[in-house]
C-alpha cells in the first residue's frame, strides 16, 4: 500500500508517533536520573548553607559529612514564631518533612512571588499579605569553634529570575555573622556579582536591629551605605534592580523570624 | 530500461564503497579546517564567546555538541525518507531539543560542576546553528554513515576552535590549566606571580574571545591561500 507522505493524515500520524516517543524518552531517563540530580541539588545547598558560616573548604565530596558537623538542628517555624518540627542528625532526602528538604524556592514561586509584585512599593502591606500566607520557614541552629549561629534560607526575584541565598546570625540573634548569596540568571559583571565575595562579604559584623532595637534589617544602598552605617550595605553599580531584589528579600524574609528571635531573646 | 541498470549498478559501487573512501574522509578533515563551522562558516559563535573561559567548559561543551550532533544526524539520516517535507524543521527541532535535554540531564546527574557553570549553555545548542544547518544540509540528503562523519568532523571542528581558545583564554587571563595553577598562586604570590606577573582580566571578558577566535581566523588564512577572497 502506497502511502501518501505529504498528505495530512500521515504528517498527523507521524508528529503524534515522534511526540510520544520523545516525550516517553525523556520522561524515562529523567525519572532514572533523578536520585543523582537531587542528591547533587542537597550537595550544592549544603556548600551554600556551610558557606554562610564561613565554612569555605566544602566541596561535593565532603559536603553530607561537613554539613551534620557543623548544623546541629534543623527546625520550621511558622508566622508566629513558633518551632513546628525539628529534626537533627544526617539528611535525608527522601524525608519531605526534614526541613532541609522543604523547596523554598517552590513556596515563594507558588505563594509569595505574586504578592512581591503587587505591593513592592508598600512594606508594611507586603508584609501582612505574606503573614496571612501559611508557608514553612526553615531555620538552621550551627555551631562552629564552639560557638553558635542561625542561618535563614530566603529568596526572592532579582532582574531576570529568581534570586536565594543563605544569612547566618550570630547567637544574639541580631549580628550578621556571614551572607551567601545566589541567582539563576542575573546579568554576569552586573547584578551577577551578588555572589561575589566583595558583595557578601559586606554583610558580616552588620546588625539587623538599630540602636533602639527596632527591627530595620539590612538596607541594600544604591549609591553606597554611609560610613558607619551597622545595617546598611553597598548596592552594586549597575546592578539596581538585582540589589533592590535582594534588600527586598532580606528585609521581607528576616521579618518573619524576626517573630522568632524576639520570643528566643525574651525567654533568656 | 539502461536507467534502471544503471541505477543499480550505482547502487553496488555506493554499497561497495569503503568505510573511510577518500570522500568520506574528506567529509571529516574537511570541518576541522578549510570549512570549519566557526572560522570559516561563522556558526555557533555565541556559545564559543561564551563558555572559553576555561578549557574544562570548553571541553565539555564541546563533546555535547558533538554527541548531539551525532546521534541527531543519525537519527535524521535514518528518518529522512519518513520524515514528511512540510513539517520537516519542526522534527529537526524536536529531536535536537530531546537530545539536549538528555545531554543536560546528564550533565546535571554527573557532572554537576561543570553543569552549572555552562548554565544555559547547554540549553543553548537548540539554537546553535551548527546543528540545525548540518541536519537541514547533510543529514536530510544523505546516507547515515555518511552523516556520523559529517557530524564528527563538524563537533570536533566546532570542539577544537573551543578548546583552543578557552586554552588561550584560562592560561593568560587565571594562569591556570583545567583548573590547576601552572605558573604560581595568585593569592599565595608564588611562582611567576612573585616576580611581579599579573593575570590579564581583559582576557576573561567576552570581547578577548571574539579577539582570539579572529587570530585563529588570521593565521588560517594566512596558511591556506585558497581560503583568501578575491
Amino acid at each position: 500500500m502506497a502511502v501518501n507522505k505529504e498528505g495530512q493524515g500521515y504528517t498527523f500520524l507521524f508528529a503524534a508517533i515522534m511526540v510520544i516517543v520523545t516525550g516517553a524518552s525523556l520522561a524515562m531517563v529523567s525519572l532514572e536520573l533523578k536520585p543523582d540530580i537531587k542528591k547533587n541539588e542537597a550537595d550544592k545547598k549544603m556548600m551554600d548553607i556551610l558557606g554562610s558560616i564561613n565554612v569555605q573548604d566544602a566541596t561535593r565530596e565532603n559536603a553530607a559529612a561537613l554539613f551534620s558537623e557543623y548544623v546541629k538542628e534543623r527546625m520550621v517555624l511558622d508566622v508566629n514564631g513558633e518551632v513546628v518540627s525539628t529534626m537533627d542528625g544526617a539528611v535525608d532526602p527522601q524525608n519531605t518533612i526534614d526541613p532541609f528538604n522543604i523547596d523554598v524556592q517552590k513556596e515563594y514561586k507558588q505563594k509569595i512571588s505574586k504578592l512581591v509584585q503587587a505591593y513592592k512599593n508598600d512594606r508594611k502591606v507586603l508584609l501582612e499579605k505574606v503573614e496571612a500566607e501559611t508557608i514553612q520557614y526553615p531555620l538552621f541552629r550551627c555551631e562552629k569553634d564552639g560557638k553558635e549561629y542561625f542561618v535563614v534560607p530566603m529568596v526572592g526575584t532579582g532582574l531576570w529570575g529568581p534570586i536565594w541565598g543563605y544569612v547566618s546570625l550570630e547567637k544574639d540573634m541580631k549580628t550578621v555573622f556571614g551572607a551567601s548569596f545566589d541567582h539563576k540568571t542575573e546579568t554576569p559583571g552586573l547584578g551577577a556579582e551578588i555572589k561575589e565575595e566583595m558583595f557578601e562579604g559586606q554583610f558580616e559584623g552588620k546588625s539587623i536591629y538599630d540602636p533602639s532595637n527596632a527591627y530595620v534589617s539590612i538596607d541594600v544602598v544604591k549609591g553606597g551605605a554611609p560610613d558607619g552605617d551597622m545595617s546598611g550595605v553597598d548596592a552594586i553599580t549597575g546592578g539596581t534592580i538585582t540589589s533592590n531584589g535582594v534588600d527586598e528579600m532580606l528585609y521581607r524574609t528576616l521579618a518573619i523570624y524576626d517573630v522568632y528571635f524576639k520570643k528566643m531573646r525574651n525567654n533568656e | 530500461m539502461s536507467e534502471t541498470i544503471e541505477k543499480s549498478i550505482e547502487k553496488v559501487k555506493e554499497r561497495s564503497e569503503p568505510l573511510f573512501s577518500p570522500k568520506n574522509k574528506r567529509l571529516i578533515t574537511d570541518p576541522l579546517n578549510e570549512n570549519n563551522p566557526i572560522t570559516i562558516q561563522v556558526l555557533g559563535i555565541c556559545s564559543a564567546l561564551a563558555i572559553t573561559v576555561q578549557v574544562k567548559q570548553a571541553v565539555f561543551m564541546g563533546l555535547s555538541v558533538l554527541v548531539v550532533l551525532m546521534a541527531g544526524n543519525f537519527l535524521i539520516s535514518s528518518l529522512r525518507n519518513l520524515i514528511p517535507s512540510r513539517i520537516r524543521i519542526i522534527v529537526q527541532l524536536v529531536v535536537v531539543a530531546t537530545l539536549v535535554t538528555l545531554v543536560d540531564l546528564v550533565l546535571k546527574a554527573f557532572v554537576p560542576e561543570v553543569s552549572e557553570k555552562l548554565s544555559v549553555f547547554v540549553g543553548l545548542i537548540i539554537t546553535n546553528c551548527i546543528i540545525m544547518g548540518r541536519f537541514e544540509a547533510f543529514a536530510m540528503a544523505n546516507k547515515k554513515w555518511p552523516s556520523v562523519l559529517d557530524a564528527v568532523g563538524n563537533g570536533l571542528g566546532y570542539a577544537v576552535i573551543l578548546v583552543v581558545v578557552a586554552v588561550v583564554r584560562e592560561i593568560f587571563g587565571s594562569g591556570k590549566f583545567w583548573g590547576y595553577e601552572i605558573i604560581g598562586s595568585v593569592s599565595e604570590g608564588t611562582g611567576a606571580y612573585a616576580m611581579g606577573y599579573m593575570n590579564n582580566n581583559l582576557m576573561i571578558l567576552p570581547p578577548m574571545a571574539l579577539i582570539t577566535v579572529g587570530v585563529i581566523i588570521w593565521i588560517q588564512r594566512a596558511r591556506n591561500k585558497n581560503l583568501l577572497e578575491g
